[in-house]
C-alpha cells in the first residue's frame, strides 16, 4: 500500500511541470498561435525562479519570478509573430534557443547552489490517512495550482464569453476580426499567459522537484508539453489525464526496470512519443467524419488590414 | 471532398511533427551559457574567426607564440559533474602555463553530427591541441584528426587512436570497487540502487566493480539497476533515485552527471555516493564518498609535451595510483568501515588488489578468460559487455 502511494506521489511530482507548461500552451494554441518556444520559456522560468527564491528565500517570490520571466520571453515571441507577422514555427524554435542561452547567463552565478524546496501541505490526521492522505492532502502548492489552472481553463474556455471569443479567434481569425474582435490583442494576451505558465512549469523544477540550479535542467520537458497539447486534442481535462499518463509512463518504466522485468528501457522511454503519434494518426483519420479538433487558424499569421 | 481548412490543418500538423522531431533529437540545449566576459570574448573570437579568414589570420598572427588549446564538453560547465571537472582541469592547466597557452571550450556539444562541426571549428580557429571529452565524440574526433594531421587530438574514454590522436581515461572502476565495499557494509536492507546512463562498457564495468567489491564483504548483496538513457536530466535522475528508494534500496550510486540523486538521498535519509565531483554539499547526511576526477595533472603533462614539441599519440589510463581518480573524504560511516575503505583504497592503489581479479564469473556462472594473468586485462575491461554473477537483471541490448 505504502509502495503504491509512493509511486503515485512520484508520478504526480513528475507530471506537474508538464501539466503547468502544457496548460499555457493549450490556451495559446486555442487562440490560433503555435508557440514552439515552450522549452525556452521553461528554462528561463527555471533560472529566474531559482534566482528569485535564492535571493529572497521565498518560494512564492521565486515562482512569481518564474512566471514573469516566462511571460517576458513570450512577449518577444508575441512582438515578432503578431507585430511583424513572422513565421511562428521558426520564431518559436528561435525562442527556445534564445531561452536556453539566456538561462545559462542568468543562472551562471547560481550554478551548484541549492535551496530548501517547496513545503508540502500537512493537515494533522487527514494527511496521515493511508494511501489517499498524502496523495490528496500532502502535495506542494504547485500541484494544487496546476489542477486549479486546468479547472480554470476549462471554465474560461467553455463557460465564459471571453473564452468563446478566444476559441473563435483560433478557429477563424478573419471572421472574428470581421465581428469586431481584436484578434491580435487576444492572441497577445494568450501568448503572455502561455509564457507565464511555461515559466511557472520551469520554475517548479528548481523550486520543488530538484531544489538546486544547474543549467539545462528542463532537459526537453518543454517538447513533451507541446506533444501533450496535441495528444489531448486541445481539451483541458484530457490534457490533465495526458500529463499524468506521460508522467506515469516515465516513472513506471523506472520502477519496471528496478524490479527487473526485462523490458527494454529505450522502448519504455519512447512510449509517450509513440502515444502522441498514434493520437495524431487518429486525428487525421477522424477528420473526415467529426471534423478536426485543432483550432483551424493554428499557426497562421494574421494581418488585420489585408 | 476534403474541406480546405482540413487540408491546411494536416499541413500544420506535419509542420508540428517536424518541429517535435527536431525537439526529440535535440533535447539537450544548444551550446550556450557563457558566464563571464572572458568566455564571451573567446566565443567572439571563435565566431569572428569562423566568419572571416582575414580576422582569423590576424588573430593567429598575433598569437603566434601561444599554443591554442581547445576543449569540447558534452554537458554545460555548470553541471557540477563530469564537464565541470574537465573544466576545472582546463583552468588548472591554464593557470600553470599562463601566457604560453590560450584555451577555449565549447560546451553542451551533442554527441552527433554537431560534434564534428564543433571540432572543425576549433581547428579552423587555430587550435593546435584539442581535447574531446566524451565517449560519443570518438568517431567525430577520429574523422577530423585524419583530415588535419598537423593538429594534435586527445579523446577521453574512447579506443580509437591515430598518429595525431591520443586517448585518455580514468580507471573509475577502482573507485567503484571501494564504493561497493562501503555500500555492502552500510546497507541494512542488503539492496543497493544503481542509476545508469547508457549500457556502454565504461558504465557496465562500473556496475560490475561495485558488485564485486560489495560481494567481497557480503556475498548475498542485491542490486537494482535503472537506466535513465541520458547523462544529464536532473529530474529523471531524481525520479530514478526515488523509485530505487521506494523499492527498498538504501544505498544509491549513480553513473549520471547531476547531483539530483544525492539531494534526493539526503531528503529520504538513505546513503549515496557522489559522481565526478564532491557532492557533499547536496548530501551532508548522505554522501559516503565520491569518485572525483582529477584531469588537471594530465592536461598539464600533455600541454607541456606539446609545448616542448615532444607530443606523441599515446593511451593513458590513470587510476588511483596516478591520482587521476581520487576519493572524496569518507564521511557518514563508522570508523571500522572507514578503515576498511582506506585499506581497500591503498591495496588498489599499490596494485595489491585488482577489482577484476580472476576468477571473474558471468551471470550464468561461466568463468571469464583471464587475459591479464591474475586479473582481466585492460581490453577486457574497456569492452566489458556482461554482468558478473550476482546481478539479478538483464543487460539491455546485449
Amino acid at each position: 500500500m505504502e509502495f503504491v502511494e509512493a509511486v503515485l506521489l512520484t508520478v504526480i511530482a513528475a507530471s506537474t511541470p508538464l501539466l503547468l507548461a502544457a496548460s499555457g500552451e493549450l490556451i495559446v494554441e486555442r487562440a490560433g498561435v503555435l508557440n514552439l518556444g515552450v522549452e525556452g520559456m521553461m528554462i528561463v522560468g527555471a533560472a529566474c525562479g531559482f534566482a528569485g527564491a535564492y535571493v529572497t528565500g521565498s518560494i512564492a517570490v521565486g515562482a512569481l519570478c518564474g512566471i514573469l520571466a516566462g511571460a517576458a520571453l513570450s512577449a518577444v515571441f508575441a512582438f515578432v509573430t503578431l507585430g511583424l507577422a513572422a513565421n511562428q514555427v521558426a520564431s518559436g524554435l528561435a525562442l527556445t534557443i534564445l531561452g536556453v542561452g539566456l538561462s545559462g547567463l542568468i543562472g551562471a552565478g547560481y550554478v551548484g547552489q541549492k535551496i530548501d524546496g517547496a513545503a508540502s501541505l500537512y493537515i494533522p490526521y487527514i494527511t496521515d490517512i493511508p494511501l489517499i492522505g498524502r496523495l490528496i492532502f500532502g502535495e506542494n502548492a504547485f500541484v494544487y495550482l496546476s489542477i486549479a489552472l486546468i479547472i480554470g481553463i476549462w471554465y474560461f474556455l467553455y463557460r465564459t464569453k471571453q473564452g468563446l471569443v478566444l476559441r473563435a479567434v483560433g478557429d477563424n481569425h478573419a471572421s472574428a476580426h470581421a465581428l469586431g474582435y481584436p484578434v491580435l490583442k487576444i492572441r497577445a494576451l494568450a501568448i503572455l499567459f502561455g509564457g507565464g505558465c511555461a515559466g511557472l512549469g520551469g520554475a517548479y523544477l528548481p523550486l520543488a522537484y530538484t531544489p538546486f540550479w544547474i543549467s539545462g535542467m528542463t532537459a526537453g520537458r518543454g517538447w513533451i508539453a507541446l506533444a501533450l497539447v496535441v495528444f489531448a486534442s486541445w481539451l483541458p481535462f484530457r490534457l490533465m489525464i495526458g500529463a499524468y499518463l506521460f508522467g506515469g509512463i516515465t516513472i513506471l518504466q523506472l520502477h519496471a526496470q528496478a524490479v527487473g522485468l526485462g523490458i527494454p528501457s529505450q522502448l519504455m522511454s519512447s512510449l509517450p512519443y509513440l502515444a502522441t503519434i498514434i493520437v495524431l494518426v487518429a486525428i487525421s483519420w477522424l477528420r473526415g467524419r467529426a471534423g478536426s479538433p485543432a483550432p483551424a487558424s493554428l499557426g497562421l499569421a494574421f494581418v488585420p488590414d489585408r | 471532398m476534403i474541406p480546405k481548412s482540413v487540408e491546411r490543418f494536416s499541413e500544420k500538423i506535419m509542420r508540428m511533427i517536424r518541429g517535435l522531431k527536431r525537439g526529440m533529437r535535440a533535447p539537450q540545449p544548444e551550446r550556450a551559457s557563457r558566464s563571464n566576459s572572458e568566455r564571451a570574448m573567446k566565443k567572439f573570437m571563435i565566431a569572428a574567426a569562423a566568419a572571416g579568414l582575414a580576422i582569423a589570420a590576424i588573430a593567429s598572427a598575433s598569437a603566434q607564440e601561444k599554443l591554442k588549446v581547445g576543449f569540447i564538453y558534452v554537458g554545460p560547465v555548470g553541471d557540477m559533474g563530469y564537464s565541470y571537472q574537465h573544466d576545472v582541469g582546463r583552468k588548472e592547466m591554464e593557470a600553470k602555463f599562463k601566457d604560453k597557452v590560450e584555451t577555449s571550450f565549447l560546451e553542451n556539444v551533442n554527441e552527433g553530427p554537431d560534434a564534428e562541426r564543433s571540432i572543425e571549428q576549433l581547428v579552423r580557429t587555430g587550435h593546435k591541441l584539442i581535447f574531446t571529452t566524451s565517449f560519443g565524440f570518438m568517431d567525430a574526433t577520429a574523422k577530423v584528426a585524419k583530415k588535419y594531421p598537423n593538429v594534435m587530438f586527445e579523446h577521453a574514454t574512447g579506443y580509437k587512436r591515430d598518429k595525431n590522436l591520443a586517448t585518455y581515461s580514468g580507471r573509475f572502476y577502482e573507485g567503484r570497487y571501494i564504493q561497493g565495499v562501503i555500500a555492502a557494509k552500510m546497507s541494512k536492507s542488503g539492496t543497493l540502487g544503481y542509476i545508469g546512463s547508457f549500457p556502454i562498457p565504461e558504465v557496465v564495468s562500473g556496475i560490475n566493480a561495485t558488485i564485486l567489491g560489495a560481494q567481497s564483504v557480503r556475498p548475498d548483496i542485491k542490486v537494482k539497476i535503472i537506466w535513465v538513457n541520458t547523462w544529464y536530466d536532473p529530474g529523471k535522475e531524481a525520479a530514478a533515485a526515488r523509485a530505487l528508494a521506494d523499492q527498498g534500496a538504501d544505498v544509491l550510486m549513480q553513473h549520471t552527471d547531476s547531483a539530483a540523486a544525492m539531494q534526493l538521498a539526503n531528503e529520504r535519509g538513505v546513503f549515496a555516493f557522489g559522481q565526478d565531483s564532491d557532492m557533499i554539499k547536496f548530501g551532508p547526511k548522505s554522501q559516503l564518498t565520491a569518485i572525483i576526477e582529477n584531469w588537471g595533472p594530465y592536461y598539464i603533462d600533455r600541454v607541456q609535451l606539446a609545448l616542448d614539441k615532444k607530443w606523441t599519440s599515446s593511451d593513458f589510463w590513470g587510476g588511483l595510483s596516478t591520482n587521476l581518480v581520487h576519493m572524496a573524504p569518507y564521511t557518514n560511516m563508522p570508523d571500522d568501515v572507514k578503515k576498511l575503505a582506506t585499506e581497500t583504497e591503498q591495496a588498489i592503489s599499490s596494485g595489491k588488489l585488482h577489482p577484476f581479479k580472476c576468477p571473474v564469473l558471468t551471470q550464468d556462472g561461466k568463468q571469464v578468460e583471464c587475459k591479464g594473468g591474475t586479473h582481466l586485462d585492460d581490453a577486457q575491461i574497456l569492452g566489458m559487455n556482461f554482468y558478473v554473477k550476482g546481478i539479478d537483471d538483464k543487460l539491455p541490448g546485449m
